[in-house]
């Protein structure tokens, strides 16, 4: 397998920030009560993190080993600081949907963790796309969260995309069924906790179930090779 | 030794000195687009709560400074004055309840100075999800039934929920928010009542939102 791919597969499912490495997850808990917003902040993560391992990628020459981490964090604070006012300047609608939660990504540790692990010792397009395979591995991990949450909590799908999206995103509100009082457990903080506890547990059975498989198979195969000699 | 120090001390300067640049410069690029957006958003907002046919000047530009234990708090409010051909026709103000189920509630009242309410909304809250937030706007058109109510004195009895006598709708399970709001809204147009003789030595907001 390619370099690229083994970053895009490591990023999604092997070594999904979120699920793998659990880092980030205060943004992660705070942010997932609804798509959009999971959807909101998961973009902006990608985003940065695509931008601060490609900065950091192509100042690795420059930057001695032993004052790394106070560099990456100011190269880090600047990244989030520039996309932060141009999202605010030019996406004024996601900016308020998303509000206090773009700072919050300076706090999220995957992206002084990548800048670390990857970053600081490859080439410039491989640790963007590292970057962004981990921050899309982060996206689909808030996005199902967020999906969980708000079918739980409101009965809806996409409510409020129009505000992050544009007007033409109303279409895509969907309403799962009807509450009359939301189910206030899964909207507040305790009930992403739980939800993440879930998927936690979804994943190590998938990825247990995956091995299973892959050891009967290569046990028949060795059983088959055997009869055959 | 102190070379080595010398050297990363410097690296770290260069590093601190380009970082802090590029932030420099995008705020400076940006600025006057965040600055538009504010203002535009802001008189959006406005137009919601004081119909734009009923005036003719910028509201952005009639800011005046306000304080009454009316508005909820000692703070000062920001004031929009609605003017029509030079005379002031309505107002819309910044106003607080202070009594919501978890902590204040921000509105924006616009009313005429008869005592009619011309529009509300809320612009900040920290009421529970899915109860109290059905005042906001996206989640419920409570909020709107607000609009063209008359306040005719402090004492007015129909301004309360129904639970306590009054004209407007409480929330299943939440009944302090609204009540916070009807109360908020009708101290806020019972001041607005009593405007036009201090209109002339309201103190300006000073440095405008808006270039």
């Amino acid at each position: 397998m390619s370099e690229a791919g083994r970053l895009l597969r490591q990023g999604l499912w092997g070594n999904n920030s979120s699920l793998v490495q659990l880092l980030g997850l205060c943004p992660l808990l705070a942010v997932s009560n609804t798509v959009t917003n999971a959807l909101g902040l998961g973009l902006a993560t990608t985003l940065v993190l695509t931008c601060t391992n490609g900065a950091i990628s192509a100042l690795r020459r420059w930057v001695p080993a032993e004052i790394r981490i106070p560099i990456y964090v100011m190269i880090i604070a600047s990244v989030v600081s520039t996309v932060q006012m141009l999202i605010n300047a030019y996406a004024f609608g996601l900016y308020q949907s998303l509000g206090i939660f773009i700072p919050l990504i300076v706090t999220n540790c995957i992206v002084i963790g990548r800048a670390e692990a990857y970053a600081s010792s490859h080439p410039v397009a491989l640790s963007a796309l590292d970057g962004f395979s981990m921050g899309l591995g982060s996206t689909c991990a808030l996005l199902v969260l967020g999906a969980l949450r708000e079918i739980l909590g409101n009965g809806t799908l996409f409510d409020g995309a129009d505000r992050l999206l544009g007007g033409w995103a109303k279409i895509l509100r969907i309403e799962v069924f009807h509450l009359d009082a939301p189910f206030l457990l899964a909207m507040l903080p305790p009930g992403a906790f739980i939800g993440l506890g879930f998927m936690l547990a979804g994943k190590y059975v998938i990825d247990q179930r995956v091995k299973a498989r892959r050891q009967r198979l290569a046990s028949a195969a060795l059983i088959a090779t055997g009869e055959r000699t | 030794m102190l070379t080595i120090m010398r050297k990363h001390g410097i690296t770290l300067a260069i590093f601190a000195a380009f970082c802090t640049a590029l932030t420099a410069a995008v705020h400076a690029l940006t600025e006057p687009t965040i600055n538009q957006q504010a203002a535009s958003q802001q008189r959006q907002l406005l137009d919601q709560v004081i119909p734009p046919a009923l005036h003719d000047n910028d509201l952005l530009d009639e800011c005046y400074w306000v304080s009454n234990a009316a508005l909820g708090n000692e703070h000062p409010h920001r004031l929009y004055l609605a003017r029509n051909q030079g005379r002031p026709v309505a107002a819309a103000v910044e106003s607080t309840a202070p009594d919501g189920y978890s902590g204040s509630i921000q509105l924006l009242v616009g009313a005429d100075f008869a005592g009619n309410v011309l529009g509300t909304r809320v612009t900040e809250h920290h009421e529970t999800p899915g109860l109290g937030d059905k005042i906001e706007l996206r989640i419920s058109n409570w909020i709107t039934g607000f609009t063209g109510k008359h306040v005719a004195s402090d004492r007015d009895a129909t301004w309360a929920v129904k639970k306590d006598g009054g004209q407007f709708d409480q929330f299943t399970g939440a009944t302090i928010t609204p009540r916070a709001v009807v109360n908020g809204v009708k101290r806020t147009v019972g001041y607005l009542k009593t405007l036009p003789e201090d209109i002339k030595h309201l103190p300006q907001c000073g440095e405008q939102q808006h270039e």
